[in-house]
């Protein structure tokens, strides 16, 4: 469904390196690797954002691809409804949705009337809602205190066994978030950024394995 | 603060009372007292003619007004968008912000001639300059996530100027609106009074050649009133409702 061939030296890219590499139907992959490697770079690049690396990224047609940005971006003016209407999706899915990601009376609060938390939600129901082959995910548990992000972690488990289709790119700093959702790692690093890491998670691998495993590979 | 609630009502009645005294002890026409003022409106409104000099102005206003606030509108979203227009057009943009508006006025009525075209024109291109100059800011400081956000989500363009720019260049928008209105009636006046047969500045430049000075004022204060309306009714209402979501945030944090 992806296949990014990406040669960032040869396109004058400031961050991105070499990147082979194919995600299909299904992939549930974690992107790890230090802050400021290009994490959010490359998201952006597959998400269409990067003019310059758009020829090195073959998408199959009609792909849609659903982004949880690292902060909400909701349209502040209108109401979480009205956001989720902008972007297509009919009024019997939208209720469906808010109600999905626990916010079902939230539906006539503007984003500014949200807490953290819950905007990150309702910006989750909004890349949902446009039924997305691919979804995109940049850091999505940081600056929420724990037991909501591991409520989060849990929704999010959930909305994708319901969607064993839809594939995902979850960029993160925890490997537990691997352990909890991924069938598969990228391991981000050097510069020009590359993926140094690429490799299934096979189930019942535990967070405490992975980490070894990356200590092993940042040594 | 109980106080300042009623401070806007010191000022005027202080000056009103001035001119009065002022009025009674040099006792001359050139400046009639308030009441004569009064009284020569009054005779102004009974006549009819300020009525229909003043709707003759007003039309004139909002008609420079619309087209100098499109014109500008999109220029300035234009020059703000991309680097290239910006380059081209701001030496231009500054020939014309210092163009004085009297030598517009007077080029295009000799270019034209004392035809209505020429002064709703000369008005608009005394204005747009400086509408594009406030929407250009806006369109600068558009933010660039939201933009993101518009393109990930496949927003027409359509949609992403009216959900996303929009709202975001409201302020900006109002801001040229405010001034542009102040602005544009003053020049309106010169244009009529220069080369029209009607509206409010023709009829100063007929008080003018007799001095009738209470005429002036008159006039002057009937359309400041009506100007002050548009703003009370019209513009503070628009600017309550569409920023209605960032006290709602407010109040919220």
């Amino acid at each position: 469904m992806l296949e990014l061939r990406i040669d960032g030296v040869a396109a004058g890219h400031p961050v991105l390196g070499q990147i082979d590499v194919q995600v299909r139907p299904g992939d549930r992959i974690c992107l790890l690797g230090p802050s400021g490697v290009g994490k959010t770079t490359l998201l952006n690049a597959i998400a269409g954002l990067d003019p310059r690396l758009a020829p090195m990224i073959h998408v199959q047609p009609g792909l849609r691809v659903g982004y949880l940005f690292q902060e909400h971006r909701l349209l502040p003016w209108y109401r979480v409804r009205q956001n989720l209407k902008l972007v297509g999706a009919a009024p019997d899915d939208i209720e469906r949705l808010l109600a999905d990601v626990g916010l079902a009376d939230a539906g006539d609060l503007l984003p500014d009337q949200l807490s953290l938390g819950m905007a990150r939600r309702a910006s989750l129901a909004r890349s949902l809602a446009i039924k997305p082959d691919l979804l995109l995910l940049d850091e999505p548990f940081a600056s929420l205190d724990p037991d909501r992000a591991a409520e989060l972690r849990e929704l999010i488990a959930r909305l994708l066994d319901e969607q064993p289709q839809m594939a995902m790119i979850c960029v993160t700093h925890d490997v537990r978030d691997a352990d909890q959702l991924a069938n598969r790692l990228w391991y981000m690093g050097g510069q020009p950024a590359a993926l140094r890491w690429d490799r299934p998670v096979m189930a019942g691998t535990s967070a405490s394995q992975i980490s070894d495993q990356l200590r092993l590979l940042c040594v | 603060m109980t106080g300042s609630r009623y401070a806007c009502w010191v000022a005027l009645p202080l000056l009103v009372a001035l001119w009065a005294a002022i009025a009674q002890i040099t006792d001359t026409s050139l400046l009639p007292s308030p009441a004569n003022v009064l009284q020569s409106f009054w005779l102004a409104v009974e006549s009819g003619e300020l009525p229909q000099h003043l709707l003759v102005t007003l039309r004139r206003v909002l008609i420079s007004f619309a087209l100098a606030m499109a014109l500008g509108a999109l220029l300035g979203v234009w020059m703000g968008r991309s680097r290239f227009a910006n380059a081209v057009l701001d030496p231009l943009l500054v020939l014309f912000l210092n163009l004085p508006a009297l030598v517009t006025i007077i080029l295009l009525y000799v270019w034209f001639g004392l035809v209505e075209a020429a002064a709703v024109l000369a008005v608009v291109i005394n204005k747009v300059p400086n509408v594009a100059v406030t929407i250009r800011e806006g369109a600068r400081s558009l933010d660039p996530k939201l933009e993101q956000m518009a393109q990930v989500y496949g927003f027409s363009p359509w949609q992403r100027v009216a959900n996303v720019w929009l709202p975001q260049l409201f302020p900006y928008l109002m801001a040229a609106t405010r001034g542009g209105l102040a602005l544009i009636w003053k020049i309106v006046l010169v244009v009529e009074l220069l080369g029209r047969s009607d509206g409010v500045g023709f009829q100063l430049h007929m008080a003018f050649q007799v001095f009738d000075v209470a005429s002036i004022l008159a006039y002057s204060l009937a359309f400041i009133a009506v100007v002050q309306l548009i703003e009370l009714a019209l513009l503070q209402p628009l600017e309550r409702r569409a920023s209605s979501w960032r006290n709602a945030g407010a109040q919220h944090a």
